[in-house]
């Protein structure tokens, strides 16, 4: 029989009950022995079965497959079956609390209703415009082999957990909803790309992104979802949708960049709010004022880098690809 | 140790004082700039142009490093962003397919990426390359006094992958581990490793806000005296909107920004002045008398 070390280790949860203290969060702490090849899901249902039948938390298959078990360790969202206690822990302690930007139900259950609503939202399914072939419809496969990867999540909402942008903002429908928003926009089979593509200009859709990259990196599966946003940011700017300030600061960091290489904060301003955007324009008077007393306004003609031209070969030869 | 320096654009624009503190801390920290090997290289796309042609920005970076690389030189960047897009390209360009494709377009210029010139952030250099014990050696002015929040920009902290993590673990805690070398005491807060909202500003103000004020008061109230930050452009936001995040939240934060080689400078006993620390939109008096110098 192959011999395994055991250890104590101190779990801490973060738990909640709606018919305890008002639904109020508290902490509690189990000291667990555990074997050296558990797995963070191992030693909760250890403690669920063997210390405290009242923790509450959801789990299925235990193999990383139905996306049940997401919870934040460590403050950072994971499948805990896929994540090995000894990953984790420092100093023999870990700490366990529920997905975040979801309501919690009870301990480490959430309500995922939102993030549903957020998939519901951007018709999470094929949208052929012809008429149903006889059979199946086809697609060569170079055209799907790309989409392997964000065809990989399996929605477990780790990603909408750590976003950085649904902490502040209700309504972005946030990395799982928009990976699979791209999913269908960049199949070949789907007939609805610019409507789609539309309708994420609005307020909540792919210019809420702030590029974090905390969907990137607790991901799972490896979907990215951050690259799915920024390559139907690609997308909607090589068909002309530029009238969002998303795609108006893109458009202009992009000119400057061409014309003299480096960055100039002030004209990326102006460019993105437009040189007659009266109003925008007197918003951010106080602060150029204020940046001037502090001596750090940044100059209205910022110096070029040299060989501009060389530069300008490369954009001209690449910059419709 | 020479490095051909590539401070990026807002340390040459909006974050002047940025500059001018590593040009003093880097003479006393034994690191020789090389800031002429640099003067073709172009901004890294900030991950900004990439959103509008992926293989364009690529194609920049891989430039910018090739320019190094011809003059067999490693990479010394004041910027998080740029470390972070320069990292993020440089993974991309493992591919040999991709790489080829892009070296192609540099052969034009005489120019080749082969991959094998490190880029580091001064942090990193810091933490990796001079290490404690030296880096103690050389502390004239033990800020014993101050506790600090470090605020590292998302991009020298995501992807991991992309930012070798896996072969430099160190890099996980390096700000933390920077601020007890100069002797201060760290002030944990959960926005640490959070995004500030700079890329945002422009496009949607009041999440941006909204980021910069639950980060600097949370830290604030935590018993921070200032916070400690590699990114320039997240000290744009942190600091530049730091007083309207405050009225969005109607309190008071005031919470002073200080960039890496600040604190590093102050610690090998440079004048604030020197350092161009006056030079914030929140006042550093406060700090600076906590650590008894006069501002």
């Amino acid at each position: 029989m192959v011999q395994t070390a055991k250890k104590t280790v101190q779990i801490t949860i973060k738990r909640q009950d709606p018919e305890i203290d008002g639904n109020k969060p508290y902490f509690q702490d189990y000291n667990v022995e555990v074997e050296d090849w558990f797995t963070v899901l191992d030693v909760l249902i250890k403690i669920r079965e063997e210390i405290d039948g009242t923790l509450s938390l959801r789990c299925a298959c235990r193999a990383s497959i139905c996306g049940s078990c997401a919870m934040r360790v460590n403050g950072q969202a994971k499948l805990v079956c896929k994540t090995k206690l000894s990953s984790v822990e420092k100093d023999n302690k870990i700490l366990v609390e529920p997905v975040g930007n979801m309501p919690v139900i009870t301990d480490l259950t959430a309500d995922f209703k939102p993030f549903w609503d957020k998939f519901n939202a951007v018709d999470p399914y094929l949208r052929p415009g012809s008429e149903a072939p006889e059979a199946e419809y086809i697609a060569p496969n170079e055209d799907m082999v790309h989409l392997v990867g964000v065809m990989n999540c399996i929605m477990c909402g780790c990603c909408v957990s750590d976003c950085t942008v649904l902490e502040v903002k209700d309504n972005f429908l946030g990395p799982a909803a928009l990976a699979k928003s791209y999913r269908f926009i960049a199949d070949p089979r789907d007939n609805t790309e610019n409507e789609r593509l539309e309708k994420l200009l609005d307020d909540g859709g792919i210019w809420d992104c702030t590029r974090c990259m905390q969907c990137v990196e607790v991901c799972p599966k490896d979907v990215d979802p951050m690259s799915r946003i920024m390559a139907m940011r690609s997308n909607s700017l090589n068909k002309n949708m530029n009238k969002s300030y998303g795609a108006r600061h893109a458009n202009a960091f992009t000119s400057l960049i061409k014309s003299s290489g480096v960055l100039n904060e002030t004209l990326l301003i102006l460019k993105t709010k437009g040189f007659f955007n009266i109003i925008e324009l007197i918003k951010l008077l106080p602060l150029a004022i204020s940046a001037q007393l502090a001596g750090k306004r940044p100059p209205f003609l910022s110096h070029s880098i040299k060989n501009k031209d060389k530069l300008k070969k490369i954009f001209k030869k690449l910059e419709n690809k | 140790m020479k490095f051909a320096f590539f401070p990026g654009c807002v340390a040459k624009g909006a974050a002047p004082e940025l500059y001018t503190s590593t040009i003093k801390v880097a003479e006393i920290l034994g690191i020789e700039l090389d800031e002429k090997a640099m003067e073709s290289a172009s901004c890294t796309g900030a991950g900004v142009l990439q959103e509008k042609n992926q293989l364009l920005g690529d194609t920049l970076n891989a430039r910018n490093i090739a320019l190094a690389e011809k003059q067999n030189l490693p990479i010394l960047t004041i910027c998080s962003t740029c470390q972070g897009v320069m990292s993020q390209a440089e993974q991309r360009l493992e591919n040999e397919e991709y790489r080829a494709q892009i070296n192609e377009t540099l052969k034009e210029e005489g120019l080749e990426y082969t991959g094998k010139t490190p880029t580091r952030h001064l942090l990193w250099i810091i933490v990796e390359e001079i290490g404690e014990k030296k880096f103690k050696s050389l502390v004239k002015r033990k800020l014993e006094t101050l506790n600090l929040a470090p605020f590292y920009g998302c991009y020298l902290v995501r992807p991991s992958k992309a930012l070798k993590f896996y072969e430099n673990p160190e890099r996980e805690t390096c700000l933390e581990d920077l601020t007890e070398w100069v002797g201060a005491k760290v002030t944990d807060f959960p926005g640490s490793k959070a995004c500030c909202g700079f890329p945002i500003l422009t496009i949607n103000e009041k999440v941006a806000l909204k980021m910069v004020g639950n980060h600097t008061s949370s830290a604030k109230d935590l018993g921070a005296d200032a916070m400690v930050t590699p990114c320039p452009l997240c000290h744009l936001n942190l600091d530049q909107y730091q007083n309207r995040a405050a009225g969005m939240m109607k309190r008071e934060i005031d919470l002073p920004i200080i960039h890496v080689p600040q604190l590093v400078g102050l610690a090998l006993g440079l004048d604030p002045e020197e350092l161009r620390i006056n030079k914030h939109i929140i006042s550093t008096k406060k700090l600076l008398s906590e650590i008894s110098l006069r501002p």
